[in-house]
């Protein structure tokens, strides 16, 4: 299955994921209309540094799923379709249970409606997700985890060039 | 086939060339820039110190202001004066080396000529000058003595370029405004240090500011630059001749002059001519110059030198194979055109101290060495002719003939042929009476974010259909001279019947045995100040404030600093003016608010900001039956 992954080693942290996010959750899905939207759209990636890394973060779908198993009011599922944890925000009741449990801390709070939003792998726009067709250095990657790893040994390889 | 990358067929017919030649294009690396970072987009990154960069989350969520405590409304103006400063930067450098070179002219210590004694004594009588008894070469150092003082003035009194040359109601708004320009110099030096860390903080204060710029560009940019390369070179007057990469032949040796300044491109037509015999022993036909961009425009206006493009396809010349140099000066040169030549044989001669790109031939260029300069350049293309590989040689058969070199001089000659007495009495009582509904001004480049051409061809139709006599200048003016609408059969094919018949009128009257074009080709970039001119003039025959005149303007494809210079200047004059492309400031509500609305109650014109070139043509139809309107003119 493919998934978000992220070559942190080259982001430069200038949050065009961030945006890219944001429009994709827009009404419009335009910037330039987006921006006046009523409802300011949420983005559900987060570009986090501590000085020495930057970090694209947004929700890693994990299997155990705390954010399922805290949930009280059931918005927050696991859809079998899919494969991804979705919210639906008609049953959001906004105790942020979901957000303590995060152990990412990927989970942000929509402004306007007091509720949750998380990356739904951008499901408007057919899961083809606009944070990794916005890095401009190619950090983020849509790939299959196979695929991902592969390249990792190789680079790993290339390393070790010249060691042995 | 339908192409997002332009409607001009030539470039359609060698964009599959490029590929298969292994040439990466400007519409490739645009792919390779996608998508395109949204804060500069909105203009709400901030780079003045090195505190940041900052930047202002849009959606509020994030920062909303950046570590000095600038807001967005602060960033995007400050952005956008510097932006405006550049471009006015560029006219004013411009129009300084042509009042150089005409010093020298007059002094007799280099090789130029004073060519229109005429255009000489109306510049002068326009400053207040005496005339009468003076030879041409001290008239002309008392007319450079009066640029100069604008340049080094160290008072409060304003440019008198301007104040000799704006209309009196226009300079009354200005000075109510606090925004009347000293010394141009000196304006484009505040406002980078207005726009500095720790300065301006008031977007409103940053917009005025961005207007004052404006009139520099207009006034000691532009109208200096136009001024002095008429006296220098001479003052346009109608010439016929072709627009689009078919003017290259094969047969011939290709030059093609790209750039803005004509001191060197005319030099270049003149030797270009004295050495076809050595074209000629190479075994070529002779020497063809043609020209890209508004050095392009300036030989094609004063010589009839062919246009071979406009800004977007000038790496797709050197695709054609056939281009055996290319010399360039300043401005709108993409360093992309050294990667582009080393597929071919193509010299890509730089000439300015201050335009060098790697990995191509640098010829210095002086005023004073403007000849050899200028016979080395040609000698060099005559050179390159041998190197070339026929095998690689397509050249689009495509090509309109054009009729251009409309200075206001040469429109009002045109219209005097009708009424030589009150020659602009013409064209007035047909705005007047409707025939013609208005004019529009369409200036400007070819930006990659819009289709080549489509933006200035689309909002032109629509525009003559509807009766507007549209003149153009620039890039634009390219578009529209390859889209056939700068010939007579233009006027049968899309002008509105009244606009047919005006220009039919005038064109019998004028002993062409055809209409006028429905479009006039007014020259090069720094020429917009012809269009200044022009609408100075009949704001000048009607009594009235231009800013009530059914006039606008429009930079449909902008892209470079200067057109958004050149567009605040069309504001202050009280038009409104069209943008085809979003300029970086919706980031901020208020600024976007004040260039699009609040600055039009103060100053009568304002930026109108529209992608579709349909929907602009009816703003615009709107904005001038508006106008009409108010003056109680029919609609």
């Amino acid at each position: 299955m493919r998934q978000i992954l992220a070559r942190s080693e080259h982001c430069l942290g200038c949050k065009s994921c961030e945006l890219a996010c944001a429009v994709a959750h827009s009404t419009s899905k335009n910037l330039f209309e987006a921006i006046q939207e009523l409802k300011p759209p949420q983005k559900r990636i987060f570009v986090e540094s501590n000085g020495e890394l930057n970090f694209p973060l947004q929700c890693r779908q994990c299997l155990d799923s705390p954010c399922v198993h805290a949930c009280m009011s059931g918005a927050m599922q696991f859809d079998s379709n899919t494969g991804l944890i979705q919210v639906d925000e008609q049953k959001c009741v906004g105790c942020m249970m979901c957000v303590m449990v995060c152990p990412f801390g990927v989970i942000a709070e929509i402004s306007t409606t007091h509720k949750v939003a998380k990356c739904d792998r951008c499901q408007d726009l057919d899961y083809d997700p606009a944070c990794v067709a916005a890095c401009p250095t190619k950090v983020l990657e849509f790939v299959e985890v196979l695929e991902f790893a592969h390249s990792g040994r190789q680079t790993f390889l290339n390393q070790m060039k010249g060691v042995n | 086939m339908k192409s997002h990358k332009s409607i001009d067929p030539a470039v359609l017919e060698l964009l599959p060339k490029a590929a298969l030649d292994g040439v990466e294009t400007v519409w490739d690396r645009y792919e390779a820039q996608q998508p395109q970072c949204g804060f500069g987009t909105l203009g709400i990154c901030c780079r003045h110190c090195v505190q940041g960069p900052c930047r202002i989350d849009p959606f509020g969520n994030g920062p909303k202001t950046g570590i000095c405590g600038a807001s967005a409304d602060t960033i995007v103006a400050r952005n956008l004066l510097r932006q405006v400063a550049g471009g006015a930067a560029a006219h004013v450098d411009h129009a300084y080396e042509a009042v150089e070179a005409l010093e020298l002219a007059a002094k007799g210590e280099i090789n130029y000529n004073i060519a229109d004694e005429k255009k000489l004594h109306q510049v002068a009588k326009g400053l207040g000058l005496e005339i009468s008894g003076k030879s041409k070469a001290d008239l002309a150092i008392e007319v450079v003595e009066v640029a100069y003082a604008d340049l080094a003035n160290h008072s409060k009194k304003p440019v008198q370029w301007l104040m000799v040359n704006a209309p009196k109601e226009r300079i009354a708004v200005w000075e109510s405004l606090g925004i009347l320009p000293r010394n141009p110099d000196r304006e484009i030096r505040e406002a980078m240090h207005q726009t500095t860390m720790g300065m301006d903080a008031d977007p409103v204060n940053l917009v005025l500011s961005t207007a004052k710029q404006g009139l520099v560009d207009g006034y000691s940019g532009l109208k200096l630059a136009t001024d002095m390369q008429d006296i220098l070179f001479g003052t346009p007057t109608p010439v016929v001749t072709e627009a689009n990469l078919g003017v290259l032949k094969e047969d011939s040796v290709n030059l093609i002059v790209h750039g803005h300044v004509p001191l060197l491109s005319e030099k270049i037509v003149f030797w270009a001519g004295q050495l076809q015999a050595e074209a000629r022993l190479a075994g070529a036909s002779g020497i063809l110059v043609s020209g890209i961009c508004c050095s392009g425009n300036e030989v094609l206006m004063r010589k009839g030198i062919p246009l071979v493009t406009n800004f977007l396809a000038q790496e797709l010349a050197i695709v054609t194979g056939a281009v055996d140099a290319m010399v360039v000066d300043v401005q709108c040169i993409m360093p992309s055109l050294a990667q582009v030549a080393s597929c071919y044989h193509t010299e890509i001669i730089t000439t300015m101290p201050i335009v060098k790109i790697p990995g191509t031939t640098h010829v210095p260029f002086t005023l004073e060495n403007a000849d050899q300069a200028a016979q080395e350049i040609v000698r060099r293309s005559i050179a390159a002719y041998g190197r070339r590989d026929s095998k690689k040689i397509k050249i689009p058969n495509y090509k309109r003939k054009i009729m251009a070199g409309f200075s206001v001089e040469a429109i009002i000659g045109a219209l005097s042929t009708v009424d030589p007495v009150q020659p602009l009495k013409p064209l007035i009582d047909n705005i007047v009476n409707g025939n013609i509904l208005g004019v529009v001004a369409t200036v400007g480049c070819n930006n990659v974010k819009v289709t080549q051409d489509l933006n200035h061809v689309e909002l032109v139709k629509e525009l003559l259909k509807n009766n507007v006599l549209v003149v153009a200048t620039g890039c634009s003016a390219h578009a529209l001279a390859k889209a056939g609408m700068m010939n007579s059969e233009g006027t049968e094919t899309y002008a509105g019947e009244g606009l047919k018949a005006v220009l039919t009128a005038i064109g019998q009257a004028a002993g062409l045995g055809a209409p006028l074009p429905p479009v006039l080709h007014m020259g090069s970039c720094v020429d917009n100040s012809r269009i200044g001119d022009l609408v100075t003039a009949i704001a000048h025959y009607l009594q009235v404030d231009s800013a009530l005149l059914p006039v606008a303007a429009s930079a449909p494809e902008l892209q470079h600093e200067k057109a958004l210079s050149i567009g605040t200047w069309a504001v202050t004059m009280g038009l409104t003016t069209h943008l085809g492309v979003v300029p970086p400031v919706l980031g901020s509500k208020a600024v976007t608010e004040l260039l699009t609305a609040g600055l039009s109650d103060v100053i009568g014109g304002k930026f109108y900001v529209e992608t579709d070139p349909q929907k602009a043509a009816l703003g615009l139809l709107e904005d001038i039956r508006a106008k009409r309107k108010k003056l109680g003119l029919p609609n």
